[in-house]
């Protein structure tokens, strides 16, 4: 867990951005434990938050190489402490009318809810940190998981500043 | 995970927030000083009619930036085609080369009209994107490349990968197929710029006629400053086809380029202070010294100093041969005196190289008890392969004169490095141990002694250029280069063919050099179809085929490493020389293609035939040097060994330790 990090990449919003940037980890030797993908405040900027795992010296020149790819406009490694990190989670757990009310009570134990309920089984919502949803998933294990799909983490720096912040001030955004 | 979560963003005709701090082309310089080979700054002059006609005769000039109230004239409605080529035509561009094809068919229209631009047709695209490359690595200016969809733009794949390896500015204009068609598997598609992520400085996919103007300027905005390198533009066919405003210049829409060239003067001191110290310091000179442009500046630095040179494969020429604080090349094949000066360096200041595995070996024993200081225009570079103490970003001319002018002040307050003793082991290794070959024993041709006596008779002022292989490397050790860009070869990629139709490219930007390629014999059968345009376009280069009738590097492996095992190097036929021909006959080729063609197999006959191809300028000249095919390049740093291993020549080690006294 240690040689795990997480970077922010702001990039401009156009076709291929995503291919290049993956296509730069496959080549030079990097593995992506978890990218989402969104919109920022700004709609030609979308934002990555890259979880990848390697040493430090890997880590500069990974940076290094991303910060040549030219849609690139900002990449900023958020310290673990310094940043709240959340992913999402939606799991499929077996649920008939004996185990429901156990499976709802675990549920209701990590502050995840139901959101979609069938004879067999129901679908929980979580969101977290990975370890948090790690846990939960644990849990929810001697019940069945029927299915389990999850996002990648997304992340924002703590306290007031605003990473776009920086990179657009020179902008003068009208809207 | 999508990753278009909303429309893509307007473009020029609907700025957007970051069109707003976008700089015009005419007022961004690719550098923040102006030089002369720079490439061409567009001309901010409005379209003085719609159809691509009158030339700029400012467009060859880099030209003062121009106040940006002329753009305001009103726009010309062209197609995006007409478009594409006033654009090339306001970037500066004086040839293309290329092949048309239908999805570029459109392009080719207007460009028959252009009185600016020459188009070269070539017969392969492969010699269109190397042309381009031999062009840009001659002038400095950015080079052209065109092709249609397909497999017309994936024969561009080699030349754009050898270009990027390279640092070369080029630009590929390819056509795609119709917007419509785009995903289908239409006929004659290919995701060009998906194929070519990994091989461009950057790509562009062209869907509308209204963004073709910018991209175009864009294109040859990044091809030609910061880090240099290929650039690709595909243009759906439709786009080309339908109408649009031309106006120029173009607002650029490149929020996250940004290239640094003014170093840190904080660090440039550091630098200085470490040279005073120094005991052992080696100045190792990558291409780069030669893409700034910053030869003269070099040479003050390295004169001020006392301090050794060594210079790359792609640095060959940056500093003068002949000047005595020249090691020459180091690497694989390079000096004893070069290698074993980094070896044992206590101080390496790398000025745009890139630690290559050709020049340090075995990494973790390369130069052990050296500190590094390491300038180059793309921080990726800097501790890549080896850290650097001192990491220096920027344009390799700002950096030596910066570097020069705190190196003077140091000395003016007394610091300053005493070499001495190092150039007395320096001068030990390069006499004990010069670069030298053998005759053959049976009165055949030496390949070393060819291209050394082509090096002595074009003299300086000639342009070499080579392909792959043995013959690169004897032409890199055995001629004598004085100036920068007068060496020209695939260093990064080891593109194989790449000589002839570079030589072509070079020729083109400088019609007035003596432009000979060195090449081997199997080199020369990848990509000799380029002797066709030569003829036809009046392109007189001089091909000299080192003919060994194998492939003479991977042969010499083959003597080293496999045993005399030669599997499939051999590129000839016993049966049919037995009888006195070759296949193919290169004379009979070289004819065949409207060149002259000579052959020569006897030493006593070199100089005669040199100067007879030097003789003739009004068309090419391919010149058959048959070579006796034992002979190999030495000194050699055996691959994946430490550069203390290196031999001098088969069996034969230098002896650091007793030579070091």
């Amino acid at each position: 867990m240690s040689d795990q990090h997480t970077l922010s990449v702001l990039v401009e919003n156009k076709p291929g951005v995503l291919v290049r940037i993956a296509g730069l980890f496959s080549r030079r030797g990097f593995n992506i434990e978890s990218l989402a993908v969104g919109p920022t405040e700004y709609a030609e900027i979308s934002r990555m938050t890259i979880v990848v795992d390697c040493e430090e010296h890997p880590l500069e020149q990974v940076t290094k190489q991303l910060n040549k790819l030219i849609n690139v406009l900002k990449i900023v490694e958020l310290e673990p402490t310094q940043a709240v990190q959340r992913e999402l989670i939606l799991i499929k757990v077996r649920a008939d009318l004996d185990s429901r009310s156990k499976v709802l009570e675990t549920v209701a134990l990590f502050r995840a809810h139901v959101v979609d309920v069938a004879l067999d089984a129901v679908t929980v919502e979580a969101t977290g940190s990975h370890d948090k949803l790690d846990a939960l998933v644990k849990v929810l294990e001697p019940f069945g998981i029927k299915e389990l799909v999850q996002s990648g983490t997304i992340a924002v720096g703590r306290g007031g500043r605003s990473i776009t912040d920086r990179t657009l001030r020179p902008l003068e955004r009208s809207a | 995970m999508t990753e278009q979560t909303s429309p893509v963003p307007p473009k020029a005709h609907a700025p957007s927030p970051l069109d707003i701090p976008a700089r015009t082309a005419a007022q961004q310089p690719p550098k923040s000083t102006p030089r002369p080979s720079a490439p061409p700054q567009p001309s901010s002059s409005p379209p003085s009619a719609p159809q691509p006609s009158a030339p700029q005769p400012s467009a060859q000039q880099p030209s003062a930036p121009q106040p940006s109230a002329q753009a305001a004239a009103a726009p010309a409605r062209v197609t995006g085609a007409q478009a594409l080529v006033l654009a090339m035509e306001r970037v500066g561009v004086e040839v293309v080369f290329g092949i048309p094809g239908g999805a570029v068919l459109p392009a080719y229209d207007p460009l028959l009209d252009s009185k600016q631009i020459r188009h070269i047709l070539v017969r392969h695209e492969q010699g269109a994107g190397h042309a381009a490359t031999g062009y840009a690595q001659a002038t400095g200016r950015t080079g052209v490349c065109m092709a249609t969809s397909g497999p017309g733009a994936t024969n561009l794949v080699t030349p754009l990968s050898d270009a990027y390896m390279d640092s070369v500015p080029v630009v590929a204009i390819t056509g795609q197929v119709s917007t419509s068609l785009i995903g289908t598997d239409g006929f004659q598609e290919a995701d060009i710029s998906g194929i070519t992520y990994p091989i461009t400085k950057h790509n562009f996919l062209v869907t509308k006629p209204e963004d073709i103007a910018r991209t175009i300027g864009e294109a040859f905005h990044l091809a030609g400053t910061g880090r240099p390198g290929p650039v690709l533009v595909d243009i759906a066919k439709d786009a080309m086809q339908a109408t649009t405003d031309f106006t120029w210049p173009v607002a650029f829409d490149l929020p996250g380029y940004h290239p640094v060239t003014r170093p840190h003067s904080r660090q440039v001191r550091e630098a200085a202070k470490m040279m005073a110290e120094a005991k052992r310091p080696v100045l190792y000179v990558g291409g780069g010294v030669i893409k700034a442009e910053a030869s003269a500046e070099l040479l003050q630095l390295a004169e001020l100093t006392g301090a050794p040179v060594v210079t790359t494969l792609m640095a060959r020429g940056a500093f003068p041969d002949s000047h005595t604080l020249n090691l020459g090349m180091p690497g694989m094949h390079g000096t004893v005196a070069a290698v074993g000066a980094l070896q044992k360096a206590d101080l390496i200041v790398a000025l745009g190289a890139r630690f290559d595995d050709r020049v340090t070996g075995r990494l973790d024993s390369f130069a052990p008890d050296a500190l590094v200081v390491h300038a180059d225009i793309d921080p990726a570079e800097i501790s890549k392969n080896r850290r650097a103490d001192v990491p220096i970003v920027g344009d390799c001319r700002e950096v030596i004169t910066e570097l020069t002018a705190a190196v003077a002040a140091d000395r003016q307050h007394g610091r300053k490095g005493d070499y001495a003793q190092w150039w007395v082991q320096l001068d030990h290794l390069r006499q004990r141990y010069p670069l030298g070959y053998d005759q053959a024993d049976d009165g055949s041709l030496a390949p070393q002694y060819v291209i050394e006596r082509i090096g002595q008779l074009v003299g300086p002022d000639g342009v070499y250029l080579a392909g792959v292989g043995q013959h690169q490397m004897w032409a890199a050790q055995f001629i004598g280069y004085e100036k920068p860009r007068t060496w020209i070869n695939s260093g990064g990629a080891g593109t194989m063919g790449f000589a002839v139709p570079a030589a072509m490219g070079a020729k083109v930007g400088l019609p007035d050099a003596q432009v000979w390629a060195i090449d081997g014999d199997g080199c020369f059968q990848m990509t000799n179809q380029e002797l066709a345009t030569c003829a036809i376009e009046g392109i007189a280069v001089k091909i000299a085929i080192i003919n060994n009738g194998n492939l003479g590097m991977v042969r010499q492996w083959q003597t080293l490493f496999y045993n005399e095992r030669y599997s499939n190097t051999n590129l000839g036929d016993k049966k049919t020389e037995a009888k006195g021909t070759r296949i193919p006959d290169f004379v009979k080729l070289a004819e065949a293609y409207g060149c002259i063609g000579l052959r020569c197999e006897r030493p006593e006959d070199v100089d005669a035939v040199i100067e007879q191809a030097m003789a003739i300028n009004d068309q090419p000249v391919v010149i058959d040097f048959i070579v006796h095919k034992d002979a190999m390049v030495w000194p050699m740093v055996a691959a994946g060994t430490s550069n203390d291993a290196i031999s001098y020549a088969r069996g034969i080690a230098p002896q650091w330790e007793e030579d070091a006294q």
